[in-house]
């Protein structure tokens, strides 16, 4: 069933909608309890389409197994999905650093206010994210050290790589899973892939895991496919690395292998002078979990992250 | 003067982005003054330029005082004036999100440090700003309720309003708020406009600026006396918001005072004509903010006011 969480009507002819499909368990069925999963909040971030469509079409195909409801929210800002940018469109400001929203604030707090009405009461909230357009990112959960007791024993149902503890509050304060997480509703993010593009396998494996939670939550009868036990780390656990001048990144390693120190992780080069200006190197061994797809970098622009001291599993 | 590079940095395809700085007078570090951290804040720059020509002239005639300092750093972000943006134009970062920043950290960030890095000793701090609402303001200051805010002190540039905020999660980053937590007495000054120079509203700015230096024992200067500042929390700003979307015509401006009830826009429907809605005022007071586009959204805060205060 499609139904309109919200509307407001913009300039000129046209509303802005916000709109999830619910899907029910079928007649005769107890409904116990509500999972939510919501996407496109940064409207450069497409991996979350992939898994509406992919988690809809696997519920629907075994309709008779659902034992709650599913509410699936596709686009949280519509306007930035069509116009591809990542913020709301004309304001430009971060959907998700402007919740909880407010009644009496402007068109989009109103907006926000009405999204967060929504979704409370939900035994869980799921927000997908795709990174961003710079950097490519394995499937993993962000949770904020404040919220960590109560969120990772749902993202160890959710098939993911790593679950990233993070301490600075900043990163989550006024994010749509922080706020929910403050009233009660448990609520994490989901991080993979890469902006603009969609990663069918990542979409793949971040669905078996939500059917996975679904079925711990007792709402769901149908398939279970036993999940990854995720690692869960923090930013000690991590090596950050940096352009520390500014050039063209040409990528030599490849996203999500195992790397030693040293290890040449790509070249800044200088396309004016046809110079390589330096080697950017892996500074310790370990799982390069994050790596940079956009070739422009400045000075400080992330190139990749290792997971300090993981070591290839020998299967 | 004295030209200084605050921080430079290397860029692919333009030339190096330098932020300068330009100092009055020697010793103390005693205030420092911020032009543009945002590519659309073009009054915030010609107010910076005017206070440059201004403070060059009272140096000359030795009305700087002794042992006193003044920096002026007239633009952060032209970077991203150059190239039609608001934000960081590599990454749409917003620099007065990313303090205190971090020099191992992103591009902005290391810019917000370097920046702060900088400007942390100086006893004063001014910054012209602008607000994520578009549209006029009533000048004013602003500061942060951080528990290190001066309100007394605010009230020397003689502005009609200081404005109080509560910080929220979002403010945590700006540069005013870490600019108080180094023990810096940070102001915003808001003038009513951004992308378009308003000669008026600068000559005010530029007059606040040298008054508070004046007051503050810096510089030497015959002064106005201003206004004696009325002090509000913006959390009792009353918001009207539209009802309808469509063609907003604004009939009252920034700073006038209105009646409970009184007629302060229409929506008009913007393929029939007709006017769809007639916005009132729910409160009598000053008119703080309005909003200036030709268009406006379901919802959207058309203008602020300041209850029951009169002129
Ligand atoms: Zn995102």
């Amino acid at each position: 069933m499609i139904e309109n969480v919200t509307k407001a009507a913009l300039y000129v002819h046209e509303n802005l909608v916000i709109r999830r499909n619910r899907i029910c368990p079928e007649h005769g069925y107890e409904d116990r309890g509500r999972i939510c999963v919501v996407t496109g909040a940064h409207g450069d971030e497409l991996e979350g389409q992939f898994v509406c469509y992919e988690l809809i079409r696997r519920i629907n195909a075994e309709k008779e197994k659902l034992r709650g409801t599913v509410d699936i929210y596709p686009a949280l800002n519509p306007l930035g999905m069509d116009t591809g940018v990542r913020t709301v469109p004309i304001m430009d400001m971060d959907l998700n650093h402007m919740f909880p929203g407010q009644k009496d604030g402007t068109m989009m707090d109103k907006v926000i206010a009405s999204i967060v009405d929504s979704l409370k009461g939900a035994e869980v909230v799921i927000d997908v994210h795709a990174s961003d357009t710079f950097v490519k990112e394995i499937p993993q959960a962000r949770i904020s050290e404040e919220f960590e007791d109560m969120m990772v024993p749902y993202a160890k149902q959710l098939n993911i790589d790593l679950i990233w503890i993070n301490a600075a509050t900043t990163v989550h304060e006024s994010s749509l899973a922080s706020s929910m997480c403050k009233l009660g509703v448990p609520a994490l993010i989901m991080e993979m892939g890469l902006g603009n593009r969609i990663n069918r396998e990542y979409g793949e494996q971040v669905v078996d895991g939500i059917l996975h939670l679904m079925h711990k939550l007792c709402l769901w009868e149908g398939e279970d496919i036993p999940v990854k036990e995720p690692r869960i780390i923090r930013n000690d656990d991590i090596s950050f690395i940096r352009a520390s001048e500014s050039g063209i990144f040409m990528p030599l390693a490849e996203n999500d292998t195992f790397v030693t120190k040293g290890t040449v992780l790509g070249e800044m080069i200088d396309p004016l002078l046809g110079e390589v200006i330096y080697q950017v190197k892996a500074k310790c061994d370990g799982r390069l979990f994050t790596l940079r797809e956009h070739p422009l970098a400045y000075e400080g622009a992330l190139i990749g992250r290792i997971l300090k001291e993981e070591k290839e599993k020998s299967s | 003067m004295k030209e200084q590079i605050i921080f430079s940095m290397k860029a692919p395809y333009r030339e190096d982005f330098q932020i300068k700085g330009y100092s009055f007078g020697k010793g103390m570090k005693s205030a420092c003054i911020l032009g543009p951290i945002r590519g659309n804040e073009v009054q915030q720059l010609y107010i910076c330029s005017q206070l440059i020509k201004a403070l060059r002239e009272l140096e000359k005639n030795g009305c700087i005082t002794n042992n006193k300092e003044i920096l002026v750093i007239p633009c952060i972000n032209y970077y991203s004036m150059n190239v039609g943006r608001k934000f960081w134009p590599v990454d749409n970062t917003d620099i007065n999100r990313m303090f205190p920043g971090n020099e191992e950290e992103s591009t902005s960030s290391r810019i917000a440090s370097g920046l702060l890095k900088a400007i942390k000793d100086y006893s004063y701090g001014i910054q012209f700003a602008s607000f994520y609402l578009n549209g006029e303001f009533v000048p004013h200051v602003r500061m942060m309720e951080t528990g290190y805010q001066n309100t007394s002190l605010a009230n020397l540039f003689g502005l009609p309003y200081v404005v109080v905020r509560k910080p929220q999660p979002i403010d945590t980053k700006t540069l005013n708020f870490n600019w108080q937590n180094e023990m810096t007495a940070a102001f915003s000054v808001y003038t009513n406009s951004n992308d378009q120079v308003d000669e008026k509203s600068a000559k005010q700015a530029v007059a606040a600026v040298l008054r508070f230096l004046t007051r503050m024992g810096l510089i030497k200067y015959e002064s106005h006396s201003g206004y004696i500042s009325h002090i509000i929390l913006e959390e009792d700003l009353s918001n009207v918001s539209s009802m309808k979307s469509g063609i907003f015509k604004r009939l009252i401006e920034t700073g006038q005072e209105v009646r409970y009830g009184q007629e302060l826009g229409y929506v008009i429907d913007p393929f029939l004509g007709d006017v769809v809605e007639t916005i009132v005022a729910d409160t009598e007071g000053i008119v703080f903010f309005s909003h200036t586009e030709p268009l406006v959204n379901e919802g959207d805060i058309v203008y602020r006011l300041i209850h029951r205060l009169h002129e």
